[in-house]
């Protein structure tokens, strides 16, 4: 579920498209020096792979099921430069094919989940590396409370461009509390996902976490008995 | 994917190029949301103008309702507004309802659904193919163009993947019901993202091999008459009009 076209007034819409634009070119600057020539196949399948999650559905109660966003863990996985290329391609793809946001919106669904949900998320995970011991599960756990308040984020980014330029009728800080709360809950199913998606990946091939790689485990020698 | 949304049909709004058409549903959708709900003449005229649109092209009017109903999030939020709100209250039927609060959720309502069903005609008419090669005309970063060309081709058979995955766990009894099998379903797209990494990788070394040093081969830029451009921003200059005449109507 994505912003709409008329939701948010056009002077804002534009603000955002521009910071989403900016947003995008950086990280295409990041990706060229990180990845180079590999950007397009790995951030490509990345944004398939983001596509795809999120039609897995988790159930939570009585009928009720939520999926992963996966902005957190798209970073987490191949690093912020190409989580960010690969949202923001997704975000395009669902704005022109599938109707969901509006073509309009698109900078300001761009900006929140591509830009600030992988960036809040991922900087979250930096942090909690640094201050963690360095093993395989603080990695997971970093990555699920990097996951946790990527949402609710997302959710902030959402608040402004609401208080900037919204055509509803709703007080700004009614908006902040119910999306927020609202999306405190969903991070915490994005935490647990996340944290388990990676400590999955980090099991069988650790060499493909980004968020792990400079962290190459000893030979471990031990008797054969 | 892009494939199971596009209508083959013979008409002028699939004739045109893709670049333009994107032009003129963002065209259109700007004057559309720049217009005030209180002019309810002029929204009329253009969703009378939007479904003329969709009959030239030539779209079963069940399938643009039907794709339309993935706005029926944001509809179900423009409802409550007139319930929740403060100011001055109306009478609508049984309702006391908050003026403003109706005015905005209308607002939102008609130009969400305009909103929508624009892109609707834009993905009905174009491939996703075309789609990406107009955004590409349009400058959109060569680097996105092939991110999103990767997304396109590869999108169904991750999907498949993902599909067989989920007959594996059903056919050895598993079926999701709650939180506790979190793990199994989160475990599945970790194994579903290191497949997708290594298709990734198998993908750029056989392009590699191929001979790609980061830029995909162009194919030529074909210049279109004035005639070409005019008829498809009809689109938009449809409702201008429209938002003049109500602006004049208005002034008198």
């Amino acid at each position: 579920m994505h912003i709409p076209d008329g939701f948010i007034d056009v002077q804002t819409s534009a603000i955002f498209a521009g910071l989403a634009a900016a947003g995008v070119a950086t990280a295409l600057k990041g990706a060229r020096t990180q990845l180079d020539e590999k950007t397009a196949p790995l951030a490509g399948l990345t944004a398939v792979f983001i596509f795809a999650v999120q039609m897995l559905n988790f159930p939570v109660a009585a009928g009720t099921s939520g999926h992963l966003l996966g902005g957190a863990l798209a970073a987490v996985l191949v690093g912020p430069w190409a989580a960010t290329l690969a949202l923001a391609v997704v975000l395009i793809m669902q704005g022109f094919l599938f109707a969901d946001g509006g073509l309009t919106a698109i900078g300001l669904n761009v900006f929140n989940m591509g830009v600030i949900g992988v960036w809040a998320g991922y900087g979250i995970f930096l942090v909690l590396r640094k201050i963690l011991p360095k093993n395989k599960s603080s990695i997971s756990l970093a990555a699920a409370i990097g996951g946790l308040l990527s949402v609710p984020a997302a959710a902030v980014g959402f608040t402004i461009q609401y208080a900037m330029g919204a055509t509803a009728t709703f007080s700004v800080s009614t908006v902040l509390g119910a999306m927020v709360g609202t999306h405190i809950l969903i991070g915490i199913g994005e935490a647990f996902i996340t944290g388990l998606t990676v400590s999955a990946v980090l099991a069988s091939r650790s060499d493909l976490v980004y968020g792990w790689k400079n962290n190459v485990q000893k030979l471990e020698i031990r008797s054969a008995h | 994917m892009g494939e199971r949304l596009y209508l083959h049909r013979h008409s002028l709004v699939h004739s045109l190029p893709s670049h333009l058409k994107i032009i003129a549903a963002i065209a259109f959708i700007l004057i559309i949301v720049s217009t005030p709900i209180t002019q309810w003449g002029a929204f009329i005229a253009y969703i009378l103008w939007l479904l003329t649109v969709v009959f030239i092209a030539k779209i079963p009017f069940s399938l643009l309702f039907k794709r339309s109903l993935i706005e029926i999030p944001f509809i179900f939020f423009a409802i409550l507004m007139p319930f929740f709100g403060t100011g001055e209250k109306i009478q609508v039927g049984p309702f006391d309802l908050y003026r403003e609060g109706l005015i905005a959720g209308s607002g939102i309502v008609a130009k969400g659904t305009l909103g929508v069903m624009t892109a609707i005609i834009l993905s009905t008419s174009t491939t996703a193919r075309e789609i990406l090669r107009g955004l590409e005309r349009l400058r959109l970063p060569v680097l996105m163009v092939q991110i999103a060309s990767f997304m396109l081709r590869y999108v169904n058979v991750v999907n498949d993947e993902m599909e067989r995955m989920k007959v594996a766990r059903e056919s050895r009894g598993f079926e999701a019901t709650g939180v506790k099998h979190w793990k199994v379903l989160a475990t599945a797209a970790g194994a579903l993202f290191i497949r997708s990494y290594e298709r990734g990788e198998r993908v750029h070394l056989s392009m590699l091999s191929r001979g790609y040093e980061g830029v995909l081969p162009h194919e030529e830029q074909i210049e279109h008459k004035a005639t070409v451009w005019l008829k498809a921003m009809m689109y938009p200059l449809v409702a201008a009009t429209i938002f003049i005449a109500q602006l004049l109507i208005e002034k008198m």
